[in-house]
């Protein structure tokens, strides 16, 4: 296998509504078992996908918003979102999920890898990064 | 350039499968090479021989056939999408007790990690969808 590489995973839709959230989640988990080096950015309606307190009782969908949380333990280092998305949608950093991440090896702990981060950040990053999953 | 190619789309419904069979096409002409095309999301509808498009109309399933058999060309669709949209193989139907199977020539299931492993092993992946 080649070194290391930087994936990002770009999130652009509501959770719900659309499979492609659940889907792309499903390809974080099997990511992070590869040992990449994985991020995670949230821009659009993507940025619902962190929202706390999601209730799907009432269209009988699973919900899958708790797997977030645990993102930390399955090696990904770094959640950014788009600070203009979450803007516009009358969000800030308060209504999303904390997710804590610590490095097993080193006990180096991070208390919370959610960074809210503005457009020019985002586009330095994904310009940074060897490939690039949208969903 | 090695490429990889990442299917999101069903076919018909959207460009994205035309779009990503045009670029292999390309690609491997020009003497590229391509490690894998994984079909994800309603890509995986790519994947069934029983597509019947009108005589008049390109026929989406048939294109990724051809091109896979000129280039020995690995089309792979993603097995936790397919079961969830009825794509079947026949090891699939005997796992999960179904009474037929629809995949395509060529085509086989396989799970995500064949997705990351060509996102690794590529110069380049290249998603096609919404």
């Amino acid at each position: 296998m080649s070194d290391k590489k930087q994936f990002m995973f770009l999130n652009r839709r509501a959770p719900y509504g659309t499979i492609y959230a659940w889907e792309s989640l499903e390809v974080v988990l099997i990511a992070a078992a590869f040992e990449q080096a994985v991020s995670l950015a949230f821009i659009d309606d993507g940025v619902y996908q962190l929202v706390t307190g999601q209730d799907t009782t009432g269209i009988g969908m699973k919900n899958f918003s708790p797997t977030y949380k645990t993102l930390g333990d399955y090696e990904v280092r770094h959640m950014y979102v788009d600070k203009d998305s979450l803007e516009a949608r009358g969000l800030s950093v308060d209504d999303l999920v904390v997710v804590p991440w610590e490095d097993w090896e080193t006990e180096e702990t991070v208390d919370n890898i959610v960074e809210v981060v503005d457009s020019a950040k985002l586009a330095e990053l994904l310009e940074e990064s060897d490939v690039v999953f949208s969903f | 350039m090695k490429f990889a190619i990442q299917v999101n789309e069903g076919p018909y419904q959207h460009q994205a499968s035309d779009s990503a069979y045009q670029f292999t096409k390309a690609a491997l002409e020009k003497g590229h090479e391509c490690f894998r095309v994984f079909f994800y999301h309603d890509g995986v509808l790519n994947g069934t021989r029983l597509t019947t498009p009108p005589q008049d109309d390109r026929n989406i399933v048939n294109n990724w056939v051809e091109l896979a058999e000129k280039y020995d060309l690995d089309l792979v669709v993603c097995v936790a999408a397919a079961q969830r949209r009825g794509i079947v193989d026949e090891g699939e139907a005997e796992r999960n007790g179904k009474d037929a199977t629809n995949i395509a020539p060529r085509f086989r299931i396989s799970g995500l990690g064949q997705l990351i492993e060509a996102a690794i092993q590529c110069d380049k992946l290249v998603v096609f969808g919404d």
